[in-house]
């Protein structure tokens, strides 16, 4: 564990988006106790500009940006993780069946996975969003449902691969069940890519999470950075700050994310390991 | 000496910090003469591979020469500027490397490749180049050299591979040749034929050449001096003939000692009842034949092949790769399904099994792999590895455990090797635990897939050892599989010759080595490396 961090710690950069995750998480986790109450509530005189009386200013209708910000940081992480979670769970499951079985079982789910693949994400995940009406259910099951056939593909890989090592055949010539041998022997040795891609996940669930709520199709009753960049745009122009600073968290939160997935996989790589 | 082409002066090359030495060659000397072959021989990481690489100024990135000198026509080759380098190399001293596949580009025709090196040092028009080209491919004894310029690599065998990288070395007529290890990838008919063109070669362009070895067999058949390695130190350098026969160092002492004969032991026919048998097994692959292409290639992997193996017996598998005797081992013990035949086990047969009601009987029969690297788990502790097969055919946890200590000692590992990670043992250790994991499940018939070729000499000796030891005592069948015919000799009480997927000829060990029947047995006898050498030295 210790050569972990150690390796992972040699990628600046990967530290530093560790240091931006970490600040945006302590936001998230410490958002009602530094802007207690709802964060739609209106907190003062509508379009007055940041570093004044509110840090970001307030929006048209006299929102609190920095509130917003706080509220939404739960929000965006809530619906990355949660989403990314199902997504893993389900693209593995299938992925790993695939490539363990091979053949006829192998060729039926990676023509689904291809179905799913070959529907463009985004609009996907409107229509889904659409058909269940806005919630946060819908957000992430929409995500889930969009995200998983990348983690099969790559499950089903490393699976296929494993299969044949001789670690994996000496488990069959044991006697060990199918079940045992994909989860307990194959599963742990084709964890890191799999982390390493669920970490990218998170960072393009959190966007496509602040797309849906731009075009106003996320939970109404929840604040996220989508829905107040969406809320200012037609103030573009005249109140310049409504739009950038949930802009500005979403791009240095999905780039943080960015910069630790590319530090996970410095680390967990291991033909990158002893250079 | 003055004809001496290359002189190695007190070398020493040092590896990065935190690498399990501080050197990998520590002050080696020797020299290379004109027309003379010099094997550089040793086991895996005494620096054999380091010391040419040192010559060819290749050492991986962190790995210095840090001392001595390597002298060239007067030139220090590790003093002189990169460019007068590159001058050098390939011009006055070239390479070969162990597998031709990944040291020949893919995506270039031999000819172009070979012509790379021509244009790269010489004011040849392009007429000339390839005329000189079409020569020196015919010298290789490559079939049909103006049609092998257009192939790719993977279109030529292992062995032509191997020549057109020796012709690639050879087209500017080098004073001298770095060979590492260039026969191991291959099978032994194509070694013994690549040898003889080395040899050959050789003595029509008196070539100096530096041959990396780990047999002692192809050092009897090619070598004039043989300089011995052990632990990045030189610790003897001599005539062949002498290190060969009468080695004064202890440690080359060790090493030829370990070298199976090619005489096979005595032994008595094994007398029991019929443990296992396998009739007619047939095994077909077919690649290729998508939704759009026509083409199917079909290899027939196993052809009706049928072996019996009595209570007690190892029955020794030999061939060359590619000649089915893996397939037919994961078929009989059904890693592989067969498409026809039958495998019975006692009373059991094996192939009317069902995928479920097999794994009960699973236990009855067991595989020890070749590549001890990639046989065991390296996310779970030996102890955990050694125990898991008993617990999951229903042995209690802490009884299992216990058993699994038991086994370490049995294959000679102590009782705290349980608690530590299959990276943490070396290659011969990963082997014993890979049989004590076997024999956790007591089975009836063991099936080794060539499980002593990932390791070095002295190493495989022991496990040799072990494996005789174990079946001795535990009166256990054994199906050995092996492409080395030394090893054989000194394991099997039955032999089973493949060749294309068909067993060619069977037989006792001892009848099979004195009167082999089959052309192929014996041409595949006459090419073992070292076999004059063998006999000599059987009959002192």
């Amino acid at each position: 564990m210790g050569g972990f961090w150690h390796r992972f710690a040699r990628n600046r950069s990967a530290v530093l988006g560790l240091a931006i995750l970490a600040i945006v998480l302590l936001m998230a986790a410490a958002a009602p106790l530094l802007y207690p109450g709802s964060p739609f509530a209106l907190a003062g005189r509508p379009l007055s500009g940041p570093f004044g009386e509110f840090l970001f200013g307030t929006d048209t209708l006299g929102r609190n940006v920095a509130a917003g910000i706080a509220h939404g940081a739960r929000t965006s992480l809530l619906i990355g993780l949660i989403s990314t979670a199902v997504a893993v769970l389900l693209g593995v499951l299938i992925g790993g069946v695939a490539g363990y079985y091979g053949g006829r079982v192998d060729d039926l789910l990676m023509r689904l996975t291809e179905i799913f693949q070959t529907i463009p994400s985004f609009v996907f995940a409107i229509v889904l969003v659409a058909v269940m009406s806005p919630s946060v259910h819908s957000t992430v099951i929409a995500i889930a449902v969009v995200s998983w056939p990348g983690v099969a593909r790559l499950a089903r890989g490393e699976f296929l691969s494993m299969r044949r090592r001789e670690f994996v055949q000496s488990c069959v010539s044991l006697g060990m069940g199918d079940l045992r041998i994909m989860f307990r022997q194959i599963l742990p040795n084709c964890l890191s890519p799999i982390i390493v891609t669920a970490s990218l996940l998170v960072a393009t669930a959190i966007l496509i999470e602040s797309g849906l709520a731009f075009l106003g199709l996320g939970d109404p009753n929840v604040m996220s950075w989508g829905f107040q960049v969406g809320a200012g745009r037609t103030v573009l122009r005249s109140a310049w700050w409504i739009c950038t600073f949930p802009g500005i968290a979403i791009l240095l939160t999905v780039l943080a994310i960015n910069l630790v997935g590319e530090g996970l996989n410095d680390a967990l790589n291991p033909r990158l390991r002893s250079a | 000496m003055s004809d001496a082409v290359l002189r190695v002066e007190n070398l020493h090359v040092t590896l990065p910090p935190r690498a399990d030495r501080s050197h990998a060659v520590e002050d080696v000397s020797f020299d290379l003469r004109r027309g003379e072959l010099v094997c550089l021989v040793g086991e895996s990481g005494s620096g054999k591979s380091v010391t040419a690489r040192a010559v060819m100024g290749l050492l991986a990135p962190r790995v210095v020469a840090s001392a001595g000198r390597i002298l060239f026509n007067g030139e220090d080759l590790l003093r002189i500027p990169p460019e007068r380098l590159r001058a050098i190399r390939g011009a006055e001293i070239s390479m070969i490397f162990q597998e031709p596949m990944t040291a020949l580009n893919p995506l270039m025709t031999i000819g172009r490749q070979i012509d790379e090196v021509l244009s790269t040092h010489t004011q040849l028009s392009a007429a000339a180049r390839r005329e000189r080209l079409l020569a020196l491919l015919s010298d290789v004894h490559l079939p049909d050299p103006a049609s092998l310029i257009e192939a790719y690599p993977h279109q030529l065998s292992g062995g032509q591979r191997q020549r057109a990288m020796i012709a690639m070395a050879l087209v500017l007529e080098p004073k001298i040749l770095i060979a590492d290890e260039p026969t191991t990838a291959l099978d032994v008919t194509t070694q013994a034929q690549i040898l003889q063109l080395i040899r050959e070669l050789q003595a029509a362009h008196g070539t100096a050449v530096l041959f990396i070895t780990h047999d002692f067999g192809v050092v009897a058949e090619i070598a004039h001096r043989v300089a011995v390695m052990q632990n990045g130190k030189l610790v003897e350098m001599e005539e062949a003939s002498r290190v060969l026969n009468q080695p004064r160092h202890p440690y080359t002492q060790r090493l030829i000692a370990a070298v199976p004969s090619l005489t096979p032991r005595l032994r008595t026919a094994s007398q029991g009842p019929v443990a296992l048998t396998a009739t007619k097994v047939t095994k077909t692959f077919r690649t290729g034949g998508g939704l759009l292409s026509r083409e199917r290639r079909v290899v027939h992997a196993v052809k009706d092949a049928s072996i019996a193996l009595r209570r007690g017996e190892t029955l020794g598998l030999v061939g060359e790769s590619g000649s089915g005797k893996s397939t037919l081992a994961r078929c009989i013990i059904r890693l592989i399904e067969p498409d026809g035949g039958q495998v019975r086990l006692g009373e059991l047969d094996l192939t009317a099994q069902t995928r479920r009601s097999l794994r009960r009987h699973r236990r009855r029969i067991q595989m020890v792999f070749q590549d001890p690297f990639g046989s065991l788990n390296p996310r779970y502790k030996v102890g955990h590895l050694v125990a898991e097969g008993p617990i999951i055919n229903g042995v209690d946890a802490v009884a299992a455990r216990a058993r699994a200590i038991e086994l370490l000692g049995l294959v000679g590992l102590d009782a705290r090797a349980a608690d530590r990670f299959p990276h943490e043992f070396s290659g011969g250790q990963r082997q014993r635990i890979a049989i004590a994991r076997a024999l956790a499940l007591e089975p009836e018939i063991l099936v080794a897939d060539e499980p002593v070729s990932a390791l070095d000499v002295s190493v495989q000796a022991q496990v040799l050892d072990l494996l005789a030891g174990i079946r001795h005592r535990l009166n256990l069948s054994m199906l050995f599989i092996t492409h080395d015919l030394r090893v054989a000799a000194q394991v099997c009480d039955t032999i089973a010759v493949m060749r294309h997927g068909e067993i060619v000829e069977t037989g006792p060990t001892a009848e099979v080595f004195a009167r082999p029947q089959h052309t192929y047995t014996r041409e595949l006898f006459a090419s073992v490396p070292g076999r004059a050498w063998s006999q000599r030295a059987c009959r002192r």
